[in-house]
């Protein structure tokens, strides 16, 4: 950091060859809300198709490639960067850094993203169309029998991975050696914590995934047969490896998000967390066990008894470090003085519906009730409760809590309310029928349904249409505020917030604790 | 738009009779239901312990839900700012950290002691009376009855629902999209072990009212069982995403009276041992493309199209091949092209079938070979 004290470049090389957490991180956040909007797209064509009974608007084998990139998508390139980007902001700034630790490599990691996604949208017009065998990419349907656009996809994985790979080498050696002096472990904010416990997980997982999609390459253009059945090999390996990486992954997802509402609860109840230490502990228990229960996800794929009942404990065992979770945030709220700002309800929001798909998980991983509920659409409920209502709606939460620090200017609260009442409402009418059509027997990933299903299904698609144009909504008051918001230069925004990025000057200048600051 | 509003109007009512159903205690009888809102506890034995333990758990959740929103709820009214309700600073608390671990904890174990024992119970495929092959095709289901005495019984199972159903220029049938043109037959009161596996990729058989669900592996053979305990018709799905019409392969299960199921075996092997006197038979041309036509329809048109002008497989009509060699055309049709979604079929059908279609491929859609394939070229082609 030879030259310091100059403001960012100009024009289009600021952005290429920044260096700078804030800019990587703004970049990082942009892209990840493009690729909502464009996954979120694909789910309005899912939705709009099964709106009713029949084919109206696109053929079987689109409806599949709309599935598949749906998925990949808001995975891989909706909610993991949004929350890497969330993490180059603030990390740095709550404990203390100038920047991130390997500033060159940021920038790498983040720019490697948006070819990756390029490559796998394009898959879209090749012949044979796009990848079709769903998010999980199953043996032998993405090998002998996928499109041959699946070699685009899978070095798209491979870049995408290694994006992650990077974003986290970088995030845990900032924690590591970046930290102020005086703040120790144990004082860090959760978000950090919650970051670090995730980046190892990424570390760990991230090659397991690039090791599965190699193989698969083998398989598709040299002549193994890792997964192929006729040539020796094992379709259900590729599930085993595949949920080594997949399980974790989930984690990987949620424990950030659990970071930024622990941020955020006791900030808006003006309460310090009740258990910060039984926190970390809980978070750390929850990755440890994330590594030892991937098979709950093929219960039904024929594994002896002994193997499917160490699975269904391990699974079941998860409920606690997340009880201990949810309890926390609930003693915080408790005699709190709450009040009830954007953030805070997209907090509780979050709260609610992501205990709500905690149940559902647990109710999921009794193997023989799996039976009945597996691969139905009481999974995409549950998944939906824990991902969109769980990582979307902390992330949402985090923007409208950072925002005015990021900018300098308040965004407009009214909106912001309406826009969390409609996304709550639009997404419960979307998700919460779909455990009934899941256990009435509705298989996930069809185009087309019985019957008996349309009815929900029709409330369903409402929901999300709800769901979706509440975005719009969001995307304009965030532009809004960024242009032409109400200037604030309140260094604490709000009043209950607490930690170090509410030190430093609003909007936060463009380097921020040059000389480390002083903890106590 | 009148008919979204007629929807609307719809669901409106079934919302309240929704209501109804939830307070009396669920949909309990079996049977997939008009909004159905929860799991059927089926037919079968393990299907009951299934719904028990399901049932049990979603109480467990409901209670502990009710109890730690009405904490979170009360909080929310009683602790706002807005009421100048001051902040207390407590935090920690090793006794209430301990409790909340704990608690939780014994409620899992009393959990897991009824999910051990069903799971126990799922997986005793001992002692069955009769066994069953399914087999997993892009997008059809085989069923042969394994261990009966005299002719083998095999058949494919294919979705029965027309296309113009499918694509809305006909009205939608009551089982739509869950008929098929012959259903698996089973005996009621009776063990019967299912050996699930797939021929291509993965599927799962899935029949919700049997509590039978297994993944159908290419490479694996897994086995499960069911003892359906009503005669009745009882329908599920693929429940594996496998390729393109993986929403078009259902299940449809009969299970009958043991009598009615004796009958249906004898008619069902008196058929294979017709179809056996048929492969020794001449056909004419008209014969073979009349027959061919509905082959043509079951089995190529999803991929080659209803008039053989092509989709996800290539056109038929004009193609190079069903106007050209005819030994090259039927090895096609019996041994598939490897690595491409053109299957084998020549271990999917009988020999008169493979003849008619093949015939019918060459002399329909505009191609006018005038040749045929009768069932004993079929027969000698697979020979080699
Ligand atoms: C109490 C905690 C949880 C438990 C016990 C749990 C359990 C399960 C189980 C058993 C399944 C497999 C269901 C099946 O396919 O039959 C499942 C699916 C899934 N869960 Fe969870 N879950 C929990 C929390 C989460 C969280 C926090 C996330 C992510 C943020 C998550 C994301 C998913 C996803 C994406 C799937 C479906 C994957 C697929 O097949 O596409 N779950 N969960
Ligand atoms: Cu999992």
């Amino acid at each position: 950091m030879g030259d310091h004290h100059h403001g960012p470049a100009q024009g289009l090389s600021r952005w290429l060859f920044t260096t700078n957490h804030k800019d990587i991180g703004t970049m990082y956040l942009w892209f990840s809300f493009a690729m909502f909007i464009l996954g979120g797209a694909f789910a309005m064509i899912i939705r709009a198709e099964l709106f009713q009974p029949g084919m109206q608007l696109v053929e079987p084998a689109f409806f599949n490639q709309m599935t598949t990139l749906h998925g990949l998508i808001m995975v891989f390139g909706a909610i993991m960067p949004s929350f890497v980007g969330l993490a180059n902001w603030m990390i740095p700034m709550m404990i203390g850094a100038p920047d991130m630790a390997l500033p060159r490599m940021n920038n790498w990691s983040f720019w490697i993203l948006p070819p990756a996604f390029l490559i796998l949208a394009s898959t879209l017009f090749m012949e044979g169309g796009a990848p079709a065998f769903g998010w999980t990419f199953y043996a032998p349907l993405s090998t002998t029998y996928a499109p041959p656009s699946v070699t685009y996809f899978i070095f798209s994985i491979h870049v995408l991975g290694l994006s992650s790979i990077m974003g986290s080498i970088n995030i845990i050696a900032t924690v590591m050696n970046m930290r102020a002096p005086g703040m120790t472990y144990m004082k860090m904010p959760l978000f950090v914590w919650t970051w670090l416990i995730t980046a190892f997980l990424l570390v760990a997982v991230m090659p397991v995934l690039a090791g599965a999609v190699t193989m698969m390459l083998m398989d598709i253009h040299f002549g193994t047969s890792f997964f192929s059945a006729a040539g020796g090999g094992d379709p259900v390996l590729f599930q085993h490896v595949f949920w080594f990486f997949g399980h974790p992954e989930v984690y990987i997802i949620i424990l950030p998000a659990f970071g930024v509402v622990s941020q955020i609860i006791p900030a808006f109840s003006r309460k310090p967390l009740f258990g910060y230490a039984s926190m970390v502990y809980a978070t750390a228990a929850i990755a440890f066990l994330s590594f030892i229960v991937w098979a709950h996800h093929m219960y039904t794929v024929g594994m002896p008894i002994a193997g499917e009942l160490f699975f269904m404990y391990a699974t079941m065992l998860i409920a606690v470090p997340t009880g201990v979770k949810v309890f926390n945030w609930i003693t915080t709220m408790w005699r709190g003085s709450m009040s009830f700002e954007t953030p805070m309800l997209f907090s509780i929001g979050f709260l609610v519906l992501f205990t709500i798909g905690g149940f559902t998980g647990l109710m999921l991983s009794i193997a023989p009730a799996d039976f009945q509920y597996h691969d139905s659409y009481f999974v995409v409920a549950h998944f939906h409760y824990v991902m969109v209502a769980g990582a979307v709606f902390s992330m949402t939460a985090a923007v409208y809590y950072w925002l005015p620090k990021w900018c300098g200017r308040m965004y407009n609260e009214t909106m912001g309310k309406t826009h969390f009442w409609i996304s709550f409402i639009g997404f419960n009418v979307t998700f919460f029928p779909q455990h009934f059509v899941g256990l009435a027997g509705m298989p996930r990933r069809i185009p087309d349904y019985a019957l008996q299903f349309a009815d929900f299904n029709m409330m369903s698609s409402i929901g999300a249409f709800i769901y979706g144009a509440s975005q719009i909504m969001f995307l304009y008051n965030v532009i809004a505020t960024i242009v032409a918001g109400k200037p604030t230069s309140d260094e604490k925004v709000w009043d209950g917030a607490e930690g170090l990025e509410w030190t430093v000057a609003t909007p936060a200048p463009y380097h921020t604790f040059e000389t480390p600051p002083a903890v106590r | 738009m009148g008919f979204i509003s007629e929807r609307l109007r719809a669901i409106v009512i079934h919302a309240a009779a929704l209501i109804v159903t939830v307070l009396s205690g669920g949909a309990l009888a079996s049977g997939s239901k008009v909004n159905q809102l929860d799991m059927s506890p089926g037919v079968t034995a393990t299907g009951q312990a299934i719904y028990d333990l399901h049932t049990a758990i979603l109480w467990i959740c409901i209670v502990i839900g009710v109890l730690v929103f009405g904490v979170m709820f009360y909080s929310i009214i009683y602790h706002r700012k807005s009421k100048g309700y001051k902040a207390s600073n407590f935090h920690e608390s090793t006794t209430v950290e301990i409790a909340w671990t704990v608690v939780p904890f014994l409620i899992l174990i009393g959990m897991a002691v009824p999910a051990t024992s069903t799971l126990i119970q799922v997986y005793d495929t001992d002692e069955a009376e009769m066994d069953i092959l399914i087999t997993g095709y892009q997008w059809k289901w085989k069923y042969e009855y394994l261990n009966e005495n005299g002719e083998n019984v095999a058949f494919f199972s294919n979705l029965r629902t027309a296309q113009d159903e499918i694509y809305n220029t006909e009205d939608k049938g009551e089982h739509y999209l869950l008929e098929v043109d012959q259903p698996v037959v089973i005996p009621v009161d009776t063990k019967v072990r299912f050996l699930v596996t797939a021929n291509d990729v993965i599927h799962s058989w899935w029949v919700p009212e049997l509590a039978v669900k297994r993944d159908a592996i290419p490479g694996f053979v897994n086995e499960t069982w069911t003892r359906a305990e009503e005669t009745g018709i009882y329908r599920g799905q693929c429940a594996e995403l496998c390729g393109k019409d993986h929403g078009f392969m259902p299940i449809v299960v009969n299970v009958v009276s043991k009598e009615d199921y004796a009958a249906w075996l004898e008619t069902k092997q008196a058929e294979a041992a017709e179809i056996k006197a048929l492969m020794a038979q001449t056909f004419t041309m008209d014969e073979l493309v009349a027959r061919g036509k509905n082959v043509y329809q079951g089995y190529c048109a999803a991929c080659h199209g209803m008039n053989g002008e092509g989709g996800l497989g290539r056109a038929i009509a004009g193609s190079a091949i069903a106007t050209g060699d005819l030994t090259k055309h039927l090895d096609i049709g019996v041994n598939g092209v490897p690595g491409t979604a053109m299957q084998a079929f020549g271990g999917q059908m009988n020999d008169v079938d493979m003849a008619a279609v093949i015939t019918y491929q060459r002399n329909a859609f505009g191609n006018n070979m005038g040749d045929m394939v009768q069932p004993i070229d079929v027969f000698n082609h697979k020979k080699g």
